[in-house]
């Protein structure tokens, strides 16, 4: 028996397995169990590795911002508008309006917007087509803020080289250790509206350990529109970030 | 809920696999599921029975393997499985660690007719 395709043509009358003997036999009778081991993403992550060549090439850090809806992550953009060195611009994700997008060019922010309709995340693929419309040779870093979701976005690769992952005090204990997902994928994790935390039963320092737990080189910053130190430290770790990139 | 777009691309894979082994049918599809891949075992059921009506695994079974989380010591090289969220060597307690399994999704294996 030929042991390519378990036919019963002997040894002696060996045949070649061209594409014609498969046309002549576009089916198969009996049922065969195949070896796959793909990855179930593999296209989202070809394209996302696309993306980042993309980035490489024009000497962009990306960066892919990650949190639930409202822990600040278009606020901390906008806080550093006026004090970054570096320039950037935003791929802004959202499931419906423009006015992330327009917080951000009020700021004189270049800023382009993925409306997904009701996908919970961005993919490889949106972001692929928000790159075309941003002017990479222009700027120095491009954001990619996700949409506001604490689970879905951390499946998928969108090409960035960073993740930093918001959360804000006012959501309450917990949510790191709930997420594990999700702050495994940090780079940085930053805990926002810190000037809040007199108002809120709330143990910053246990939610760091919950976070070292879970990554224990992760890195660890505060933040507060209202204290601008605070926001230039965000700016400190991304320039830092971009040094060793360029 | 991502599980549907991750059914859509499994499908998809499916399907590429079937043309590329001219097959007309899938009966079996196998996935290794990572514990922490982010995707809920059971949500990924329901969507991947919902979405097959319209492919070629109409017929098929879905099987689930879960793969927790593996990782490798860099300081005793030793490999365990983490069942806690407690990121470090169940045997040194040393968080040198890399993950081998337990983080992706894969298509592990197709029946085909």
């Amino acid at each position: 028996m030929c042991k390519d395709c378990g036919c019963s043509v002997t040894e002696a009358h060996h045949h070649h397995h061209s594409d014609e003997t498969l046309h002549h036999n576009p089916q198969l009778n009996e049922s065969k169990t195949i070896e796959v081991i793909t990855k179930i993403l593999h296209k989202n992550d070809h394209e996302a590795a696309h993306n980042r060549e993309h980035l490489d090439r024009h000497n962009v850090v990306g960066i892919n911002l990650m949190s639930s809806p409202g822990s600040g992550k278009t606020s901390l953009l906008e806080a550093m508008a006026g004090l970054a060195d570096f320039s950037f611009g935003v791929i802004e994700g959202d499931l419906e309006t423009n006015r992330d997008t327009e917080r951000l060019k009020r700021k004189g922010i270049e800023a382009h917007q993925i409306q997904t309709g009701s996908a919970c995340h961005l993919d490889a693929f949106m972001v692929h087509k928000g790159l075309h419309h941003m002017d990479l040779d222009k700027m120095d870093v491009c954001f990619v803020e996700n949409v506001g979701n604490l689970v879905c976005p951390a499946s998928y690769d969108v090409g960035t080289h960073l993740n930093i992952v918001l959360v804000s005090i006012p959501e309450g204990e917990d949510k790191i250790a709930k997420y594990p997902v999700m702050f495994r994928k940090a780079d940085l994790i930053l805990f926002t509206k810190t000037d809040l935390l007199p108002y809120f039963e709330y143990d910053i320092e246990a939610e760091k350990e919950a976070a070292r737990r879970l990554k224990p080189n992760v890195d660890i910053l505060e933040v507060t529109t209202k204290d601008p130190q605070s926001i230039k430290r965000v700016i400190e770790w991304i320039a830092f970030k971009q040094k060793f990139r360029s | 809920m991502h599980e549907y777009s991750i059914v859509n691309s499994l499908i998809e894979l499916c399907e590429a696999e079937a043309n590329k082994h001219q097959a007309t049918c899938v009966k079996r599809v196998e996935v290794k599921i990572g514990a922490y891949s982010g995707v809920e075992p059971h949500l990924l059921e329901v969507a991947f029975d919902t979405f097959k009506e319209a492919s070629i695994c109409k017929n098929a079974d879905f099987i689930m393997h879960i793969q927790p989380l593996k990782v490798r010591c860099f300081s005793c090289k030793s490999e365990n499985e983490l069942i806690t969220n407690r990121y470090c060597c169940p045997e040194c307690e040393s968080p040198n660690l890399e993950v081998i399994d337990g983080e992706e999704m894969y298509l592990m294996r197709l029946e085909l007719e």
